[in-house]
């Protein structure tokens, strides 16, 4: 849930990348590293395996300006994708403001898509949270590549409510602001309507 | 005991008590810093020898930890694990949760000693938890009495004027 410190007139809000194992979840939270100023960001955490697998989580703390006298940061996190963290994937989810779901453009990761969405349905709701209503976006990484799914059946597989949704390439950055913006614009407005 | 759902607002009144608090234990407590999170990553206060410290980082790891141990104690059939410590070869952290959903964390060296960490924050961890019970109250009572927040009037222009 965000924090309101009014004694230092900031808001904090936590976003959570959520996906299948090696979908670019990781790669997002690089890229947005890589193109931020050195004042607006903050040190990027990874717990990663040696082989640089996900471990625990990716965390990169963003500072993105002032809306109202309140300074705006956001807590960015990914989770582990391999099917076997899930006990890891649930306390990420933590306290979660917002959600990106990235999923991996590529047909034979089509089922691991939709087996990570409905994992991050229950997690979810464990943590006593709707993935009807809980601010949330898609992205669709991996377009550049030849294996790519269509899109309109990815669209229709994955985003039956018809959330925000992006294509991305998450190495060369396509796609990865947008997602993020469309994701902040969601958890600023629950919070607008929140009160 | 405070519920993990609802969003977390601290004001100066509560903010004061709650540094004033945490720079006696720092005292009493021969610590190097302290600092409090809230169980979700978020730092709620940090006093002592903060300046070359990455304390966002350290805020945020340190719910991961509370929150991996929490999950170990459940395996096992515990409610959780209520204190941690971590011992270093000149820096030792202690980690204490505060009213269910606050962490406490003392990083001291050897002037001080666990026994007398363990003993000064006991004590404190008392009086941080009335205010933070206060500080829910008052969350509440501000919602109910429906006060404008001062988000309620964002427009999509100044969260546009974030990305520029």
């Amino acid at each position: 849930m965000s924090f309101i410190n009014y004694a230092s007139r900031e808001i904090n809000c936590k976003i959570v990348y959520y996906g299948p194992g090696l979908c670019g979840k990781t790669t997002n939270l690089q890229y947005i590293y890589n193109k931020t100023a050195e004042g607006s960001k903050g040190k990027m955490i990874s717990l990663a395996t040696e082989t640089e697998r996900t471990l625990f989580f990716d965390f990169l703390p963003l500072a993105l300006g002032e809306i109202r006298g309140f300074k705006t940061r956001f807590h960015l996190y990914t989770v582990p994708g391999q099917v076997f963290y899930d006990a890891s994937r649930k306390l990420i989810l933590k306290g979660v403001d917002g959600v990106v779901f990235v999923a991996d453009s590529q047909e034979e990761r089509f089922d691991a898509n939709i087996e990570s969405l409905e994992n991050l349905r229950d997690n979810l709701e464990e943590q006593g949270f709707d993935i009807e209503k809980i601010p949330f976006v898609i992205q669709y990484n991996k377009r550049d590549l030849p294996n790519a799914c269509d899109l309109e059946e990815l669209s229709k597989a994955l985003n039956p409510r018809r959330v925000p949704e992006f294509e991305a390439c998450a190495p060369t950055g396509e796609g990865v602001f947008e997602t993020l913006k469309a994701v902040a614009k969601l958890v600023l407005n629950d919070l607008k309507k929140g009160g | 005991m405070l519920s993990s759902q609802s969003s977390l607002v601290m004001y100066d009144e509560e903010y004061q008590k709650i540094m004033i608090l945490i720079e006696r234990l720092l005292r009493e407590s021969n610590a190097k810093v302290i600092f409090l999170v809230d169980k979700d990553g978020q730092l709620i206060a940090a006093t002592g020898e903060t300046e070359n410290l990455d304390t966002t980082s350290l805020a945020s790891l340190t719910a991961g930890n509370i929150a991996a141990t929490g999950g170990l104690a459940k395996l096992i059939g515990e409610k959780e694990f209520s204190i941690l410590f971590h011992e270093g070869e000149k820096d030792n952290i202690h980690l204490s949760i505060v009213g269910g959903r606050v962490i406490l964390v003392v990083i001291f060296d050897q002037r001080s000693s666990l026994g007398l960490v363990r003993l000064r924050v006991k004590k404190a961890s008392n009086e941080l938890a009335v205010i933070l019970e206060d500080l829910v109250r008052k969350t509440q009572d501000q919602h109910s009495e429906f006060q404008a927040s001062p988000f309620s009037e964002i427009t999509d222009d100044d969260i546009d004027n974030l990305f520029n």
